[in-house]
């Protein structure tokens, strides 16, 4: 019986839906139906054994086991890393509190290729220890490692996914009223069962959001295993890489994509359930009243802890990334950056390094365009609608996010190569594939304050006189635009550092600036390794400004990323 | 209905007592009247209001009272076409309102916790149903400031409603709901969240505007103190339906029915025989109006109507002793056992401690006979 009918109707929803739904479509289940084809049927017939022995294959469990392994345990690391540190950001003022949270950001928005070279530069043979080391001890000095180990897989995950824990948790948190919590401890619950049994049944469904997004990122991440993971560690996402790209056995990556796929879709469809379970409708209050300065020692030397060790996890990385820019053979020189825009004389790179920068930003832009629109399409269906359909649909839009970007890739190679989607020489299949990848995060950046719109306005607004159309305008389309100008923002920053799907996609003469990097990084000798650590620094540069627009542009409230 | 976007110029003007007298004319929209016909609601199984009949004259201010959950919210949202009842009629100035949708019905509504548009600042909040009727901006500032002065906080135009204490917050949805000059104006527990003191004050403050302005008032409160002070008539709501409906002084001196009395914080109920203007109860026997009806029957002891002396005709012994501010509140034990205590306000100086003995007099004008 109730006249406030929900703000889009079915038929509107049916529409909105169409132009998203047509893109995954076209875009994402033809190429990955494709290439999952051609490996199940080699021959035009099934052979269910083949499947079969490729998924029982020894090395497949140890793969399947080395995935779920490190997702879960660097799953786990970043939860407990930024837990606390999303406490301290959500409940304490302490001095350039603003620039620090967009500081946090940075590292989540940053290409996989640069927290790769980050920490290769920070733990790898060219680390500054091993540069004093062979300058004090001559070039037979011991040198300290830590690249192709887990333990730098782990740490590289943790500083990429700690910024999901942070905003998603924390920004929750600082709406959280801290009177709840104070009144538990007028009831007598120690500090730590207030904490339980008030903030954290309300917190819960942001931590669930978190885990499961690090989950997805770690089950499916390429570049930075690809970089930093020793040979004979390969995740799932690595082993499919390394079956198409190096074995061309597309029948073991077919099996393995078919794998990854279904798992994924498992985790996004338990996500989108148990989001709408535990959502606990509540009144956020502003952050200024539930923030406060530290006030007795132990407060100051907990929050002091968490914001350095923060600090070093965060900024030693790209810190050392920006100094063995500089670093050459005689001491610090723009040298590296001068040679970016030099005609390359050896083979693997057909272009001055410096183009990439111009085909990213313009690549970027593109994807901006096309993702911004699709995504608010997206975003309006799913936060407007509820039910199974636009949960499925929602959960249908995440998918490419958990979708191995190598079996994208290659899926375009194989699906879009005829008339008259014959697009392997367009130059639009680039945006085309990162769209597909920023589509979920334009999606989750405005769905969620869709939802959050309290529906009293609409009334209020519709009491007061407002159709309702106009009802919409003044009261969602303020809030709706801004959210989808914050989405359109992280398209363009995904499109920078999209890295596995552009590997097989892009053309040699146009190339991205993770694909340059990372063909620089192939190469031998100390200029090229400099040439892509300044490379890095001007795409991290890059990132960094589109974050820094994002943050200006973000209103109060919580959001996911 | 009066047509919304080209308000008269030649409209009255709202009177701003101690205020710059405003520059704009409001728009001329006459109050109206209201009429509920066995409106009733429901929630899946639950229903919310059963077969509600009302009559509310043009200008007239109604409160409506009831415990939450008595249909009171459920109510308004009707009225204001929120929400569609499952049976029964709503006209307005004999206009059937069906089918109406809520923008058209030029109601104002004042939200409980007040609904503010927390992305508009407090002008932005006001001029908004100013805006929807198409007014041009230099009227829409004057009357801005002007409803902005008649609640009484001029000049908070640009202020950021999050940083609106609760009782300006109050004020500001007020404006927003009178800036349009709605022809029926209701407010859902509008003191729900302010301080005693501004309770103590708004009532009569509201009062005042409402009757200025020649408002259509529906109020909604659960305070029976508020309610009685705010409006021309109450009506009470049990659990969906109208249990009283009277004007305040009435319902104050001969509550209706039991839950009313309760309701309005009526203590002393008591089963008795009446005959002869003597009424024999367990606390003895009470003198009430000879007019009052012979036979038994369930009689209320208006707090006003007990009295501390020395030759009282109900005997008993003081339990205990709360102070209220401007009086004693005693609970006295009457002798007979199985009698219900007595509650007696007391004032003055030298009020009995617990354990004395005490006589409690009985006023014939404060008892009263309730139906049934």
């Amino acid at each position: 019986m109730d006249a406030a009918r929900p703000a889009l109707s079915r038929r509107a929803a049916l529409l909105l839906a169409l132009p998203p739904g047509v893109f995954l479509a076209v875009f994402f289940a033809w190429p990955v139906a494709s290439i999952v084809a051609r490996g199940l049927f080699p021959a035009g017939g099934f052979d269910a054994g083949a499947v079969l022995a490729v998924w029982t294959r020894p090395a497949t469990l140890d793969v399947i086991l080395f995935t779920v392994a490190l997702a879960l345990g660097a799953t786990a690391l970043t939860l407990i890393v930024g837990l606390p540190a999303a406490w301290v950001f959500a409940r304490f003022r302490f001095p350039g509190k603003s620039v620090a949270r967009a500081l946090v950001t940075v590292p989540f928005v940053l290409p996989t290729i640069v927290v790769g070279s980050a920490f290769l530069a920070l733990l790898g043979p060219r680390s500054p220890v091993n540069a004093l080391l062979v300058a004090v001890g001559g070039p037979d000095a011991p040198q300290v490692r830590l690249d192709g180990s887990t333990t730098a897989i782990v740490l590289a995950s943790i500083f990429y996914n700690i910024a999901v824990v942070i905003r998603l948790v924390g920004g929750l948190w600082a709406h959280l009223d801290p009177r709840a919590e104070e009144a538990a401890r007028m009831l007598g619950a120690s500090p730590w069962r207030a904490f339980r049994e008030t903030t954290w049944p309300l917190l819960r469904p942001a931590v669930l959001s978190a885990t499961s997004i690090v989950l997805l990122f770690t089950l499916t991440s390429f570049g930075v295993v690809l970089l930093l993971g020793a040979p004979g560690q390969a995740t799932l996402e690595v082993e499919i890489y390394r079956q198409t790209a190096v074995l061309l056995d597309l029948g073991a990556a077919a099996a393995l994509s078919v794998l990854q796929l279904v798992g994924v879709f498992v985790l996004l469809l338990a996500h989108a359930r148990a989001q709408e379970r535990l959502a606990v409708e509540q009144r956020l209050r502003p952050t200024a009243d539930v923030e406060r300065t530290p006030t007795t020692r132990r407060e100051k030397a907990a929050v002091g802890a968490i914001l350095g060790g923060l600090a070093v996890l965060l900024g030693l990385p790209l810190l050392v990334l920006v100094e063995r820019s500089f670093a050459g053979s005689r001491g610090y020189s723009f040298a590296a950056y001068q040679a970016l825009v030099e005609q390359p004389r050896r083979a693997g790179l057909f272009v001055p390094p410096a183009e990439a920068i111009g085909n990213s930003l313009a690549f970027a832009f593109a994807t901006l365009l096309i993702a911004g629109s699709l995504g608010l399409c997206a975003a309006l269906v799913v936060g407007y609608r509820r039910g199974w359909l636009p949960q499925t649909f929602d959960a249908l839009v995440m998918l490419p996010l958990g979708t191995s970007a190598v079996t994208v890739g290659f899926g375009f190679l194989i699906a879009l190569d005829s008339p008259p989607l014959d697009l392997r020489t367009s130059v639009l299949i680039i945006p085309l594939a990162h769209s597909l990848v920023a589509l979920p995060f334009v999606v989750r950046a405005v769905a969620p304050v869709i939802r959050s719109i309290d529906p009293r306005l609409r009334e209020a607004a519709a009491v007061l006189g407002a159709p309702p159309r106009r009802s919409w305008r003044e009261i969602d389309g303020p809030i709706v635009a801004r959210a989808a100008l914050v989405g359109a923002m992280f398209a363009f920053a995904v499109s920078l550092g999209e890295f596995g799907a552009t590997l097989f996609i892009a053309r040699p003469d146009r190339p991205t600036l993770p694909i340059a990097i990372y063909r620089l990084l192939g190469l031998p000798g100390a200029t090229n390794f400099a040439q892509a650590m300044a490379l890095s620094t001007v795409l991290l540069i890059l990132t960094a400004v589109a974050v820094l627009f994002i943050e200006r542009l973000r209103g109060v409230g919580p959001s996911p990323f | 209905m009066p047509d919304r976007t080209s308000p008269s110029p030649t409209s009255t003007r709202v009177p701003v007592p101690g205020a710059p007298a405003p520059a704009t004319p409001a728009p001329d929209r006459a109050a109206g009247a209201l009429r509920l016909e066995r409106v009733t609601a429901r929630y899946g199984e639950r229903t919310a209001l059963e077969s509600v009949d009302l009559d509310v004259p043009a200008g007239q201010i109604v409160s409506l009272l009831g415990p939450s959950g008595s249909g009171k919210t459920t109510l308004l949202r009707i009225v204001a076409g929120l929400e569609r009842p499952a049976a029964g009629r709503l006209t307005f100035d004999g206009r059937d309102l069906a089918a109406v949708p809520v923008h058209e019905r030029g109601f104002g509504l004042m939200f409980q916790d007040y609904a503010l548009f927390p992305h508009r600042d407090v002008a932005g909040n006001v001029a908004f149903g100013l805006r929807m009727a198409g007014w041009d901006a230099a009227r829409v500032r004057a009357r801005v400031a002007d409803v902005l002065a008649l609640v009484g906080l001029p000049g908070a135009e640009a202020r950021a409603v999050a940083r609106l204490s609760g009782g300006e917050q109050q004020r500001v949805a007020l404006a927003r709901a009178l800036a349009p000059s709605p022809r029926l104006l209701m407010l859902d527990e509008p003191m729900g969240s302010l301080d005693r003191s501004l309770r103590d004050r708004l009532p009569d403050e509201l009062r005042r505007i409402f009757e200025q302005l020649e408002l259509t008032v529906l109020y909604v409160t659960h305070d029976q103190d508020e309610a009685l002070r705010v409006a021309q008539r109450t009506i009470v709501l049990r659990d969906g339906r109208v249990e009283a409906d009277a004007a305040p002084e009435s319902l104050w001196a001969r509550p209706p029915t039991r839950f009313t009395a309760e309701f309005l914080g009526f203590r002393n109920v008591i089963t008795g025989v009446v005959e002869g203007g003597v009424a024999r109860t367990a606390w003895g026997s009470l003198p009430v109006a000879a007019s009052m009806a012979p036979g038994p029957a369930t009689l209320v002891v208006r707090p006003d109507a007990l009295r501390l002396t020395a030759d009282g005709v109900i005997a008993g012994v003081v339990i205990s002793r709360r102070f209220r501010g401007d009086h004693v509140l005693l609970t006295v034990d009457v002798s007979p056992p199985g009698a219900p205590p007595l509650e007696v306000e007391a004032r003055g100086a030298a009020l009995p401690d617990p354990g004395e003995a005490v006589r409690v007099a009985v006023d014939p004008d404060g008892v009263v006979r309730l139906p049934g």
